[in-house]
């Protein structure tokens, strides 16, 4: 068992008890606080893989600028515990988790396939693949065009919240 | 080493999660954080892929995934807000003007 | 990696702590003269020579006053908010190089930084971005409306001035082509600090740094004039010592990056002319490096006693009509002069 072994199994670990009390915690605030320990969760689990961009943005993006928002919104809304969450059990509180085992093994059937080759252990190239020069240099060559969309479908969100949020339209 | 079924069982768990979440809660708040579970565990099936194939188009698509993400979340937060302006509650079941 | 690499690693980390924590002491003492000098006033000068203790005193009298959590507040949050505030405002200094040569220790080249990673600038702003959650959720676990409004004021702030802040960054890391810390502070070699290739990024990263500080002109989250105490209001004793000393450790943290960034770093100009041996150098940085962060300290304080407080739509106004303009222009001209020069 490496350090990085013990580092990955501690953090799933994390990120999986962390969304499960996403879903069941009746109090908005604390679902949005256990989402951001599930986002840091999963950027060391990136580390582990080598990927020190795609983590560092992983904290920054969701955990440093959505879930700000989030949590800017709950308050603005002073939202309270969702009250008959367990109370009321209706058709939706068991059809979405048999749907939701169904939909798992599913995906863990597929995932049975995927073994043996380079899928044993992580490419030596994936080092320098990680760094912030190498997705800087395929994302202004190879992808610049869906970088161009991603500016331009950032633009249109950013014209479209501000005009939903607006009190009266004019 | 860690075979790459593990970050996927990791994944597809966490896919699972986000999915019950969506299916069952009603605070239209929650229901999108767990949207955000999901496309984070979709994330993380890429990086996985990009690490073991030693290919970086995946650790790209997280990239855009992040962008689209933000986008959402931008607009949908504003859409929450419009419903509570309207409605003063954000518990989906009370929009229902479009349904029959 | 072996004991000695992690001793070392740990050394370092103990001696930054410490130092922090003793100028975060006399950095109380400090503000509590300059406002007394900026308004005629004495200032303390009953405890210890010249009122050198006061703060210690202070701190004394904060740990023996009573832990108060109001009734209907979330005491696991309540106490996790100002945990989150130190720790963040403490982690950022592990990437500030504060010497460039390297010195011999116990057989060992040791760097004067604790981790030089190579996306340090990124690792800057996303734990500036990670400090929001102290105020915010101190705000919102008090469970009374003018923390609250604190806190909601301190998230809207700290998203908006974050956008300058790291569009005020590119242009440093257009000109240096790295996100390293060390890398951009070996290229402000003698005079070319960045504070003379990008007086504009400067000025906006500054007044983005007083905003995520939460310092006046900016402290709109604590104003008391109007929110008691803002997000701090139901705080006291340790709890209350501890958003204290994060305030101060922020402005540590801030003055040491914009150092770092904007002001050289350790560099000291035309110091390898004097021949001086390795270990001399380290010094003679290191105390460089103290001076810049010291004179940036002083300039929060005399800012804070000098200027009035926004009010919260010229807040936004300048956030937003600004600052983040200015910044895109200041892109775009070192964009035009990086192609054309």
């Amino acid at each position: 068992m490496t350090f990085e072994t013990i580092l990955f199994y501690v953090l799933a670990l994390a990120g999986i008890v962390s969304a499960l009390l996403v879903i069941t915690r009746r109090n908005p605030m604390h679902a949005a606080l256990f989402l951001i320990v599930n986002f840091v969760a999963l950027a060391g689990i990136y580390l582990t893989l080598h990927a020190q961009f795609v983590a560092i943005t992983q904290v920054l993006v969701y955990a440093g600028a959505i879930m700000v928002l989030v949590l800017f919104v709950i308050m603005l809304l002073n939202l309270q515990n969702e009250q008959d969450l367990f109370e009321k059990r209706s058709w939706r509180s068991y059809s979405g988790p048999i749907l939701s085992l169904l939909l798992l093994a599913l995906l863990l059937r597929t995932v049975a396939f995927v073994s043996g080759g380079s899928f044993d252990r992580i490419s030596p190239e994936s080092e320098r693949i990680g760094t912030v020069a190498n997705i800087g240099q395929q994302l202004f060559t190879a992808f610049v065009f869906p970088f161009e969309m991603a500016s331009l479908l950032l633009l249109a969100a950013m014209v479209g919240a501000v005009i939903l949020a607006k009190k009266r339209f004019p | 080493m860690i075979p790459i079924s593990h970050y996927l069982i990791l994944s597809a768990v966490m896919f699972t999660i986000g999915c019950a979440g969506v299916l069952t809660r009603r605070n239209a708040i929650i229901i999108f954080m767990c949207i955000e579970l999901m496309l984070n565990s979709v994330n993380l099936t890429f990086v996985a892929f990009s690490a073991y194939l030693g290919d970086s188009a995946g650790q790209i698509i997280v990239f855009f995934v992040m962008a689209v993400a933000a986008a959402e979340a931008a607009v949908g937060l504003a859409i929450v807000l419009a419903l509570f302006r309207n409605k003063k509650s954000v518990d989906i079941n009370d929009v229902n003007i479009l349904k029959w | 990696m072996d004991v000695l690499d992690i001793a070392i690693a740990l050394i370092k980390i103990v001696v930054m702590f410490v130092v922090v924590l003793l100028t975060v002491a006399e950095l109380v003492y400090t503000e509590r003269k300059i406002s007394a000098w900026i308004q005629n006033r004495v200032g303390p000068n009953r405890v210890g020579w010249l009122g050198l203790l006061q703060p210690y005193a202070d701190v004394v009298k904060l740990l023996l006053k009573e832990d108060i959590v109001p009734a209907a507040a979330n005491r696991f949050i309540h106490t996790l908010a100002p945990v989150i505030s130190i720790g963040v405002a403490f982690s950022t200094l592990a990437v500030i190089p504060i010497a460039g040569p390297t010195i011999t220790l116990f057989g060992r080249t040791v760097h004067m930084v604790i981790a030089d990673v190579n996306v340090g600038i990124l690792y800057v702003l996303a734990l500036t971005s990670m400090g929001v959650y102290g105020l915010t959720l101190s705000g919102w676990a008090s469970n009374n409306k003018y923390s609250l409004l604190g806190g909601l004021r301190s998230a809207a702030q700290m998203i908006s001035y974050e956008l300058s802040m790291g569009l005020s960054l590119i242009g440093v890391i257009m000109i240096t082509g790295s996100l390293q810390l060390t890398d951009i502070v070996h290229h402000q070699h003698g005079w070319m600090w960045n504070l003379v290739l990008q007086p504009v990024g400067f000025i906006t990263f500054l007044v983005a740094s007083f905003a995520e500080t939460n310092r006046a002109p900016f402290d709109l989250p604590e104003a008391e004039p109007e929110l008691v105490g803002g997000y701090h209001t139901e705080y006291s004793s340790f709890k209350f010592a501890l958003f204290f000393l994060a305030e101060y450790a922020n402005m540590i943290t801030s003055s040491a990056v914009i150092t770092t960034l904007y002001l050289g770093g350790w560099q000291v100009p035309y110091l390898e002319t004097f021949g001086l041996s390795d270990g001399w150098m380290v010094l003679v940085q290191i105390l460089a490096f103290m001076l810049k962060v010291a004179f940036l300290l002083f300039f929060f304080q005399w800012v804070r006693w000098s200027v009035p407080r926004f009010r919260y739509d010229q807040l936004m106004n300048l956030g937003w009509k600004v600052m983040l303009p200015l910044a895109i222009a200041n892109i775009v001209l070192t964009g035009a002069l990086l192609l054309f020069l």
